[in-house]
């Protein structure tokens, strides 16, 4: 399986941000995308994701692969760390959320509940859900943010492995992983701006 | 799915889950009742099938709002719709979830209020029977409007709107229900209606539920 992305365009609340984007992910690679603000990079993630329709073009890998995680972990503040993790597993179809604890150091953890964890803590949880999926490409948004030197090593950790098994990581970051990675930057594949020469289409 | 229906009934009995608070509602309305209309046995035990029936109703939409709005603002939604179980069946168990902490306890609780309200004792079992038919009905259309005003802020008044007419058929044929098994009449008709309801509703409203989540996802 790869991850081939031709032509897509997509929309963020009806306007087209994004058009003609194309790259391609194989086996054990990774991808930074790159942007500014507001370019559309959680909007591309998104419809990869299958949570919104592309305006045009395709992604040849079925969202059915694909682990994505958001800027929001997904957590229940009253679950605690293993209860949280193993509710995914379940979902997801696995067993053994162990490994997954081992590898963002939440071991010590595993019985607290979410609530009591530090944003640092609960964005590792989020991460470590990754793992329980079982999914071949992970798609992640700003997944470093409020992570301290030792997490986004333990991150970095994390997604070479998912690599080395086969895997694809698609990364939309502001700052550096601490590995090699190729990048990808959005901003020429910017959406133009539409302009309104009928009346109608002023209210459509 | 079964995961989900376990981690929502872990939820609701955990700190600010909701647990109970349905059940404290409906028996604090009809407590009030007898003070309001006061205390004669004979107008109390007429009108006390609508009042059961209106309380539990109300009872039900008390916890609407929460099905899909922590979900959605903690962004477990999102995952669940990108997770291998279809969304028709998260609305299901979501439904089943609120059915089991809001309605089951309704259902339960229903016979010994009846008593408060001197429902006439040959009643009491089509109480019984009447909302544990009805509430999944109950339970179902709300999860459905749920998942419509499910991106919307302070979406929970709009909710009450959308869902109390669609209750209206299921209050009819609930209240129905008890009255004429005080009366000693024949109850089938009501009863199947009842049950006609809450296959329908359990059986077409997932996919218009999950329609609306897909779309208030985007």
């Amino acid at each position: 399986m790869e991850l081939t992305v031709s032509d897509l365009a997509c929309a963020r609340g009806g306007i087209p941000v994004l058009e003609a984007v194309s790259f391609a992910l194989r086996p054990g690679e990774a991808l930074l995308l790159r942007g500014p603000n507001g370019i559309g990079k959680t909007t591309l993630l998104r419809t990869l994701a299958g949570l919104q329709p592309a305006l045009a073009g395709t992604a040849s890998a079925p969202p059915e692969a694909i682990a994505y995680a958001a800027h929001a972990d997904g957590l229940k503040a009253t679950l605690s760390v293993a209860e949280n993790l193993t509710f995914w597993a379940r979902i997801f179809g696995t067993s053994g959320i162990d490994a997954a604890l081992a590898a963002f150091d939440l071991g010590d953890l595993a019985g607290r509940q979410a609530q009591n964890l530090s944003a640092g803590q609960k964005r590792r949880l989020g991460l470590a859900r990754l793992l329980v999926t079982g999914r071949p490409i992970w798609i992640l948004d700003e997944p470093t943010v409020s992570l301290d030197v030792a997490s986004v090593t333990l991150f970095g950790q994390a997604v070479r492995a998912h690599l080395a098994g086969g895997g694809m990581a698609l990364i939309a970051t502001h700052i550096d992983p601490g590995f090699d990675v190729a990048e990808l930057d959005l901003t020429r594949f910017r959406a133009a701006p539409q302009r309104l020469d009928d009346f109608d289409e002023a209210f459509a | 799915m079964i995961a989900l229906l376990s981690r929502d009934l872990a939820l609701a009995v955990r700190a600010g889950g909701g647990f109970g608070l349905g059940l404290a509602f409906f028996l604090i309305v009809t407590v009030l009742v007898p003070f309001g209309v006061g205390p004669e046995s004979a107008t109390l035990s007429r009108i006390a099938p609508g009042i059961l029936w209106v309380g539990a109703l109300l009872a039900c939409l008390l916890s609407l709002d929460r099905i899909f709005a922590l979900d959605y603002e903690d962004g477990s939604l999102d995952l669940l719709a990108t997770a291998p179980v279809p969304l028709e069946g998260v609305v299901a168990m979501k439904a089943a979830a609120h059915w089991v902490t809001t309605g089951l306890p309704l259902v339960l609780a229903a016979p010994v209020l009846g008593v408060l309200l001197n429902l006439a004792p040959a009643a009491m079992g089509w109480l019984v029977l009447g909302l544990g038919l009805g509430t999944p009905a109950l339970s179902m259309i709300g999860a459905f409007g749920a998942a419509l005003t499910v991106g919307l802020k302070r979406g929970g008044l709009l909710l009450s709107l959308l869902v109390l007419p669609l209750y209206v058929p299921t209050l009819i044929f609930g209240a129905e229900l008890v009255a004429r098994g005080a009366a000693g009449q024949v109850t089938a008709t009501p009863a199947a209606m009842l049950a006609a309801i809450t296959l329908a509703t359990c059986a077409l409203l997932p996919f218009a539920a999950a329609a609306a989540l897909r779309v208030n996802l985007r």
